[in-house]
């Protein structure tokens, strides 16, 4: 399926993606009480933050997720990317995106997907911040041509 | 032993969302940031779907007092909005920006690009550190 004006847009499986992500939250909230923030939960996972997750139990959800991910790049439909080329790209941003995660208290995943689905102020806030800054990242990058 | 197995299964589903969705492509994602130029509208299908199901699930949750699998509640009381809270989200957005990834596709990404999600997860891991040393 195709989005008229934007023929590389999958709508489709953007929103089945979607709907699983948000059942795997759903599952999370209901079944465990708690938030899916990944950046939350990978950072418990190195003991990098103070939370009452177990340890165990935040390795366990990253290791799901590798498996998940696995599962269906190996048995339903290869995953198709294209990674930026460049080292000092990837490292900046790597650096920059767990800084700026653990001073926000979250990503996409805990603000975007659970925060905003709660109405969270706090959490609409944040997600608009962190697309504006993408927004203007992005644009920044592509004058000073490190498009990729 | 329940909570272990509630944590893998809704890792599992999260990550295979990701790889169904097309969030696992950097150049994807940061399609959807290029508003001005060649932008790609995929990421806020994923978005809604993620969030309509959410939705349900917390008119779900205000109508429990415990979890299924555990004994109480442990969410974010905070409503605070402050410079922290803003600083962080444009510096996530600057990363998110810059290389096209963020947390979970990264580490999702181990298994298609491992050197390059590795290099980002390390560092990311070193931000993380830092920001905890930093004490802010």
């Amino acid at each position: 399926m195709t989005l008229p004006g934007f023929p590389d847009a999958m709508p489709a499986e953007g929103l089945l993606g979607g709907v699983l992500i948000g059942l795997a939250a759903a599952l999370m909230l209901l079944g465990s009480g708690r938030i899916a923030g990944v950046s939350g939960i990978a950072a418990r996972a190195f003991a990098l933050s103070k939370s009452s997750l177990p340890i165990p139990v935040a390795w366990l959800f990253l290791a799901g997720l590798l498996l998940g991910a696995f599962l269906i790049h190996a048995f339903v439909a290869p995953v198709q990317s294209t990674f930026p080329n460049s080292v000092a790209l990837l490292a900046a941003g790597g650096l920059i995106v767990g800084f700026g995660t653990r001073m926000g208290s979250g990503c996409t995943s805990g603000h975007g997907v659970c925060g905003m689905s709660r109405l969270s102020p706090r959490s609409l806030l944040a997600t608009i911040t962190f697309i504006a800054s993408g927004i203007v990242t992005v644009a920044l990058t592509n004058a000073l041509g490190w498009a990729w | 032993m329940r909570q272990p197995v509630i944590s893998l299964l809704s890792g599992a589903l999260f990550g295979a969302g990701l790889a169904i969705s097309g969030m696992m492509d950097p150049k994807r994602v940061r399609g959807f940031l290029d508003i001005f130029g060649d932008w790609d509208p995929t990421l806020a299908f994923v978005m809604g779907g993620a969030v309509l199901v959410m939705v349900a699930a917390w008119s779900l949750q205000r109508r429990l007092i415990k979890p299924v699998f555990a004994n109480t509640f442990n969410l974010p009381g905070t409503q605070l909005i402050d410079r922290k809270l803003i600083g962080g989200g444009v510096l996530f957005g600057v990363g998110w920006g810059l290389a096209g990834l963020c947390p979970g596709p990264a580490i999702g990404a181990l298994i298609i690009e491992p050197l390059s999600a590795a290099i980002f997860l390390g560092s990311m891991l070193l931000g993380m550190a830092l920001h905890r040393a930093a004490k802010l």
